[in-house]
């Protein structure tokens, strides 16, 4: 091995010249190179899944929209406009693949990682952050979002069954979504110590895709109900995605994005100060 | 006498003042709720020095090495890694250093030189860099057809190697180990002992934790031997053998119901004795005659064995345990 030994390392030099900047001991400005390394996880490992997250909402779509939808008709998306049942769900369906895809990863992949991969341990053991990780995570998470919007899209577009020409408007939407679900996940994931309380968190996503105006409008419960849905993440998130698609457009959307914000900026803060002290303690 | 031979063969070797000092703990302290796991100790790490922290499980090893590495702040004291407080210059300091942890968290969901090229990336490096260094390490941990396995298709060994090629990347000047034999079987440790001779031998520094006497005998310059969080000797091994036990050991073994009566008549024997549950240990300059002594009073063991005295004897004398429960 070259003995360079004598003379400080090219490794030394690179963190030297961060040293004065602001955060210097949590940040080392290179949350890309998580990137790169989830980049290789999926070429090497974990493709299927990647993919099962791609062709999920596809099969929905298919068997709802092309299998139930002619028994049911037309239906009215809330704005008093009548759409086919394939043009209803197709937001939704949308909306509830950035939410799994988001939440999946930033909780039992970033639980594994954390408390069996000993993954981040090994990242700490650098001259990395903890910032730089936490941002890097959260960043792919949204990055596959991105990819999943745009995939899902080009389907739905050719199948005509985006009415609205604001539709392109659900790609940045869908990663909004994609990153509050991601921050909040984070956030709960440094909590939680076992795989069963992972599975209590994970339990929730089943019920609220089916409930939340998914296959159907919320106006079909007491008035009471529907105010409870209406507060849950992804109700929030089908009603954006769904105004945008088919072109309801008011100032009342600003509050889902306002909805999401809140999310990201709390999800944030909480992940970024636990894991911080997760790492470091 | 011309002077040498009166000069003692084993004399301590301290930490030469004028060389660059790697590592300086001063009351080094880390509090857990009321547990103290690390209770003031000193230390210093001169550069091209292979330094031991030895002691049993639970001695505070593990945690004095995380404060070292900069990943688990100190509760009190001073520390300073190549004149640096690691509470500001975390990355700083750790651009500096390899570190080797003691369970191998290697990248399960990347292959073998993707776990090297990552790892590099992970401090800044270039790819052209990594390229280059990627083969030297492989070789290095004799690795080569290896490259494109996963992780899980390595053997123990090659995982620690693995491990060890690893923590290379960034050519660190301070090379920290914690228990880096654990649970390798005889050869591997011996091919990995190999590979650290190689590494002192280009002038790394090396800090490694260890509960295993023979270990730190063969790798370590000088260490320190804790127990509960405090330092309890330091020195050479062949100093703090000279300094706290005799040359030689005999060990006998009477049967467990017999060891205790059998101690109290062979007592007034060698320099000291220890009476274990299993054994009995008597401290000798010579073991050949304490042995000797020990049958012409017609006491019979039912095993025996002389042995030089080592690390172990030093622990046990110092704490009045054993090392390895």
């Amino acid at each position: 091995m070259s003995s360079s030994l004598a003379l400080p390392n090219e490794a030394v030099a690179i963190a030297e010249k961060r040293s004065t900047k602001r955060w210097a001991n949590i940040y080392a400005g290179r949350a890309r190179v998580l990137f790169e390394r989830s980049f290789r996880v999926v070429k090497t490992s974990s493709w299927p899944v990647v993919l099962s997250g791609f062709v999920e909402p596809v099969f929905y779509l298919v068997a709802f929209g092309s299998g139930v939808g002619p028994l049911i008709g037309d239906v009215s998306d809330g704005y008093g406009h009548m759409v086919s049942y394939s043009v209803y769900i197709a937001p939704a369906l949308l909306a509830t693949s950035a939410m799994n895809g988001a939440f999946y990863d930033s909780t039992w992949n970033v639980f594994f990682k954390m408390h069996y991969g000993k993954t981040y341990q090994a990242m700490m053991a650098t001259s990395i952050g903890p910032l730089d990780v936490a941002l890097g995570e959260i960043g792919w998470a949204l990055l596959r979002g991105l990819v999943y919007a745009i995939g899902f899209m080009t389907i739905v577009a050719s199948l005509g069954l985006v009415p609205s020409l604001w539709g392109i408007l659900a790609i940045p939407a869908a990663v909004l979504i994609a990153f509050g679900f991601a921050s909040v996940g984070m956030a709960i994931t440094s909590y939680l110590k076992s795989f069963q309380q992972m599975d209590w968190v994970t339990f929730w996503l089943l019920p609220m895709f089916l409930f939340s105006g998914t296959f159907y409008p919320v106006s079909v419960y007491p008035d009471w109900i529907t105010n409870i849905v209406r507060a849950l993440p992804l109700w929030q998130a089908a009603d954006l995605v769904r105004c945008l698609m088919l072109g309801n457009i008011s100032t009342a959307l600003l509050w889902h994005v306002l909805y999401f914000a809140v999310m990201i900026a709390v999800g944030l803060s909480v992940a970024t100060r636990r894991l911080t002290r997760l790492f470091m303690r | 006498m011309p002077d040498d031979q009166i000069v003692p063969r084993l004399t301590l070797v301290p930490n030469p003042e004028n060389q660059t000092q790697m590592i300086v703990a001063q009351n080094l302290t880390k509090v857990y709720g009321d547990f103290t796991a690390v209770a003031g100790i000193d230390f210093t790490v001169a550069k091209g020095e292979s330094f031991g922290l030895l002691g049993p499980n639970g001695a505070g090893k593990s945690t004095t090495m995380r404060m070292i590495t900069a990943t688990l702040q100190r509760s009190g004291g001073d520390l300073t890694i190549l004149d640096k407080d690691p509470d500001k210059f975390g990355p700083q300091i750790r651009a500096h250093l390899g570190v080797v942890p003691q369970a191998d968290n290697l990248d399960t969901e990347l292959k073998v030189h993707e776990n090297l090229y990552i790892y590099g990336r992970y401090f800044g490096l270039s790819r052209k860099y990594l390229t280059k260094k990627i083969d030297e390490l492989l070789a290095f941990a004799q690795l080569e057809d290896k490259r494109n396995s996963k992780v899980d298709q390595l053997s123990g060994g090659m995982k620690r190697r693995l491990t060890i090629a690893r923590a290379l990347v960034n050519e660190p000047e301070v090379l920290l180990l914690d228990e880096p034999t654990t649970g390798l079987d005889p050869q591997a440790r011996h091919v990995l002992w190999d590979r650290l001779f190689r590494l002192k031998e280009q002038g790394v520094t090396l800090v490694i934790t260890t509960h295993y006497m023979d270990e730190a005998e063969q790798l370590c310059d000088r260490l320190i031997v804790m127990d509960q969080g405090k330092i309890m000797a330091q020195g050479s091994p062949a100093s703090l053998i000279a300094e706290h036990s005799s040359p030689e050991v005999v060990e006998v073994r009477f049967g467990s119901d017999r060891n205790a009566a059998v101690a109290e008549r062979i007592s007034h024997i060698g320099d000291r004795m220890d009476v274990l549950p299993d054994r009995i240990l008597i401290y000798a300059q010579d073991g050949e005659a304490a042995l000797a002594e020990i049958i012409s009073l017609g006491q019979h063991p039912v095993t025996s064995l002389v042995r030089r005295s080592s690390l172990e004897d030093v622990f046990l004398r110092l704490t009045g345990r054993t090392l390895v429960d």
